[in-house]
């Protein structure tokens, strides 16, 4: 006990570093249950659905789902803060007709009006992550709002006409396959780069550790040091530049730059992200969980398609889908108090006795 | 003579596997303060909850005012005639006073509500109380003390015969203390029983009859406050000899470590300027809401300043930046842990981790396994109580969430460690291992700004006493020199001249031309 401000050595008590078992941090988790309820799925449409197993029915369910794929990387980390944009459909609208305009009537490059619109989704993302983390109204607010700002500006910018004059090799880019009749399409391979850029941006650096703080407790996240206005503003950037880059490829995929492009994917890439277990509350969830959160809904899209349903059939079981999450979360936080209460006594208990009891006066 | 208020014997009470009462006894008498008093985890809170509705009883008796009692329900227990006031009373901020008092009972008929008679009615409740609140503005605002008097008031007005407070007064200042007993000494006379929780001993011997202690879920003793002091409460309450609560020990003392000159915060501190040296402890001493945790917040840089400069070892630190002051050296654990001191839905290991993160990373990756590798073992030194690093800091008694925060800020080697009420509601064991723990870093050369309420903890281990008084410093009194009397007399006159104080401000600033030059 002498040297108090040097490390320590070993010496003394050791603790082990985890209370359940390597099978049960894995296995016990929310992300793993969407994993699983993904196989599940797949697996059940394969064996049931005519068609389903081609290669044609995968490719089409990657071509349709990279957008959503893509912005729910950024999402994801926006939403664990405890923040939310909802501007990013509108983002994907905005870039989508820049592209257009700049490539096919201002005659720019297709590499110079890719470049802008990526630009253009840096400073879309920077004005909602200022007026967010530095002026500090509620993201909610903010994002209605660019939602509709942003979209004004793209219809506005060209009006209800398309622009579809777009070179033949970029748009073969955005629908080439990766190999011969394979199910992958070329694009997969950003989404792939992007999501362990991402992995490694939320779990595996300290930037990350402060993000999911900030979710937690942004006011111990300030006094541990995390600069909180910095990450926020720094996350709807990459919000904004992703939902962009989407924009360029959601472009070139239907070959089409309209005002009106991916109107309502917003809350398609929010509740693929929830059923990914993120908590909306912020501080919980997982890129993994995210990705089979995004395929989980599109694969059932596809299967229900391919069966001859309505889209709004499909819309009432994906919708049932996400309230039973949120439910099962509840109830699952629900059983593990009333263990920890259990297992505790009485300790965990003051705060939260005390609170109840003085509102129910 | 009347009937026991509250009589509970032989008590129990298991939570699953956890026996949080064995045998807990305790009787209060009419127009009686009893003192309850045990180490956290001594089952204090569980007995509490038990007379309030919260917790049934597994065995043992309970009657109230004579009468068998078993309450499933808070709503049972209140119109049985208990009152419950926490530490920190949760109301309905954008309600009016008088609303939040007869809330559920509100004068009037079904479709109507009196408010001419409410607010008569809540003006007479506190002018029976001596107290100046206005019946008709918004709770919003009202100081901790005062939000206490409001369930106060509640309570009398639905004529509670029994009173618990679970330690009220660990977030008043002085003043407000000495209204909050002013008022339970009035409803003593009244007949009533009061049970007073509290960690500060002087309170209870300054205000109550009897005194109870309880220890691991059991009943140890009962005596009047008369005939017992504190070190034969403290013995019960530990089941061993403590031999000094504050030990500190003297350290030699070196250089100036922090120089903070002409700090200024509008409406907040002005002018301030003092040193801390290695090796010594400095402690900051003066009433809740004088300024002193605003000047710390602003020396670390979690809040900004308008005038002045913090410079320590000789070098400037910037201002409004946490992360500048860190990487100068300087740690701060700042008086509410669950709020701000940690992440408490975080691990041990993150927690602790979480302001030298940065450094374990290896080639940028940084994983749980670094971090718990770097954790584990200040959590040990530390003797921190958990099953493993994994564990939500959520699930840890008050004492050891607040080893976890100083794990947390020991890790960065600090030069400066600065820590806003060291022991607040954390038991008396942990608290003399934070004072020896404190004791011990100062001995080592690390320069300690200690701020505490709690005047004993100041006297006893700080090397010198500044005292904030509305935001300036008006006394520097060095150890040898403070008494409760001239720090006390210091942190109420503004401008009052202390006699014993040796430095005075003009020679603290000739100090600091010297090393800044």
């Amino acid at each position: 006990m002498s040297t108090l401000t040097q490390a320590p050595t070993t010496e003394g008590r050791t603790y082990p570093s985890y209370s359940r078992s390597l099978a049960r941090r894995v296995l016990a988790t929310r992300e793993f249950a969407v994993i699983g309820l993904f196989v599940l799925v797949y697996v059940f449409s394969t064996a049931t659905i005519d068609n389903f197993s081609s290669p044609l029915t995968l490719y089409y369910l990657f071509l349709d789902n990279i957008p959503i794929l893509l912005i729910a990387l950024p999402m994801a980390a926006v939403i664990v803060t405890g923040e939310i944009d909802l501007s990013v459909a509108s983002i994907v609208g905005l870039s989508s007709c820049l592209v257009g305009l700049l490539h096919v009537d201002a005659g720019l490059s297709m590499g110079a009006a890719i470049g802008l619109a990526l630009l253009a989704g840096v400073v879309a993302g920077a004005f909602n992550g200022f007026l967010v983390a530095y002026v500090g109204l509620p993201s909610l607010a903010v994002t209605i709002g660019t939602l509709a700002l942003y979209r004004g500006i793209a219809e506005g910018l060209l009006g209800t006409q398309a622009k579809t004059d777009f070179p033949q090799g970029w748009k073969d880019l955005a629908t080439a396959q990766l190999g011969n009749a394979s199910p992958y399409p070329v694009v997969l391979l950003l989404v792939a780069v992007l999501a362990v850029l991402f992995a490694w941006m939320l779990h595996f650096s300290s930037f990350g550790r402060g993000i999911f703080e900030i979710g937690l407790n942004d006011e111990a996240a300030h006094f541990t040091g995390v600069n909180v206005a910095r990450t926020k503003l720094t996350l709807f950037v990459l919000s904004g530049v992703v939902s962009a880059l989407a924009g360029v490829y959601y472009t070139l995929r239907y070959g089409s730059a309209r005002g009106d492009n991916a109107t309502g994917m917003e809350l398609q890439v929010i509740a693929a992200v929830l059923l990914g277990g993120v908590s909306i509350f912020g501080g919980r969830g997982a890129l993994h969980g995210v990705l089979a959160g995004v395929l989980l809904i599109g694969v059932i899209r596809s299967a229900m398609t391919l069966e001859g349903l309505t889209v709004n059939v499909t819309n009432i079981v994906i919708g049932a889908l996400l309230v039973a999450s949120v439910i099962s979360t509840s109830l699952l936080a629900w059983f593990a108090t009333v263990r920890a209460r259990r297992a505790s006594g009485s300790r965990s208990g003051p705060t939260t006795a005390a609170g109840k009891r003085s509102l129910s006066n | 003579m009347a009937a026991a208020t509250l009589v509970l014997e032989d008590v129990s009470k298991s939570f699953g596997a956890v026996r949080a009462l064995r045998s807990a006894s305790l009787t209060v008498q009419p127009g009686s303060i009893h003192a309850l008093v045990g180490e956290n985890g001594a089952g204090k809170s569980t007995l509490i909850k038990i007379v309030a509705g919260v917790h049934r009883r597994d065995g043992g008796v309970f009657e109230l005012n004579g009468e068998a009692a078993d309450f499933s329900s808070t709503a049972e227990s209140k119109a049985a005639g208990v009152a419950v006031i926490y530490q920190e009373p949760t109301l309905f901020p954008d309600l009016d006073v008088s609303e939040n008092i007869f809330m559920g009972r509100q004068p009037g008929s079904t479709l109507r509500i009196d408010k001419q008679r409410m607010y008569a009615e809540a003006a007479a409740l506190f002018e029976r109380l001596g107290v100046a609140i206005d019946p008709r503005r918004p709770a919003k605002g009202l100081s901790i003390a005062d939000q206490q008097i409001l369930e106060i008031a509640k309570a009398i007005s639905l004529d509670a015969s029994l009173l618990i407070m679970d330690e009220p007064t660990a977030a008043l200042s002085g003043v407000e203390v000495e209204r909050l007993f002013t008022v339970a000494r009035q409803l003593r006379d009244e007949g009533r029983g009061i049970v007073f929780i509290s960690h500060r001993f002087e309170e209870v011997f300054d205000l109550c009859d009897t005194v109870s202690v309880m220890r691991d879920g059991e009943y140890v003793s009962t005596e009047t406050i008369a005939e017992t002091s504190v070190e034969a409460i403290v013995a019960k309450m530990v089941g061993r000899e403590v031999a000094e609560l504050f030990p500190k020990t003297p350290a030699e003392i070196g250089d100036v470590v922090l120089d903070v000159q002409g700090l200024t915060s509008p409406g907040q501190f002005r002018d301030v300027t003092f040193q801390v040296r290695a090796g010594e402890i400095v402690g900051l001493a003066g009433l809740v809401g004088a300024g002193r945790s605003e000047i710390a917040r602003a020396v670390f840089g979690v809040d900004g300043y308008s005038a002045g400069r913090v410079s320590l070892n000789g070098a400037a630190v910037a201002k409004q930046n946490p992360r500048s002051a860190i990487s100068a050296g300087i740690a701060f654990i700042p008086e509410d842990r669950r709020k701000q001191g940690l992440v408490t839905e975080g691990s041990v290991a993150r927690n602790v981790a979480g302001v030298i993160r940065t450094g374990l990373s290896r080639l940028g990756v940084l994983t749980s396994r670094a971090e718990n590798r770097a954790a584990g073992p200040w959590a040990a030194k530390l003797e921190v109580k958990t099953s493993a690093l994994d564990m939500r800091a959520a699930t840890m008694s008050g004492g050891n969430q607040q080893k976890v925060v100083i794990a947390k800020w020991l890790v960065t080697q600090p030069k400066l460690l600065i820590i806003d009420e060291p022991t607040r509601g954390i038991d008396v064991g942990t608290k003399s291992e934070v004072h020896r723990l404190l004791s011990d870093l100062a001995g080592q050369g690390m320069a300690i700004l200690m701020i505490s309420s709690e005047l004993p903890e100041v006297l006893g281990m700080a090397d010198r006493v500044l005292v904030v008084c509305e935001g300036r410093i008006t006394a520097d009194i060095a150890r040898d020199e403070a008494t409760p009397e001239n720090v006390m007399h210091a942190a109420t006159h503004r401008d009052g001249h202390v006699a014993g104080a040796t430095h005075s401000a003009a020679a603290g600033s000739a100090d600091s031309q010297e090393v800044t030059a």
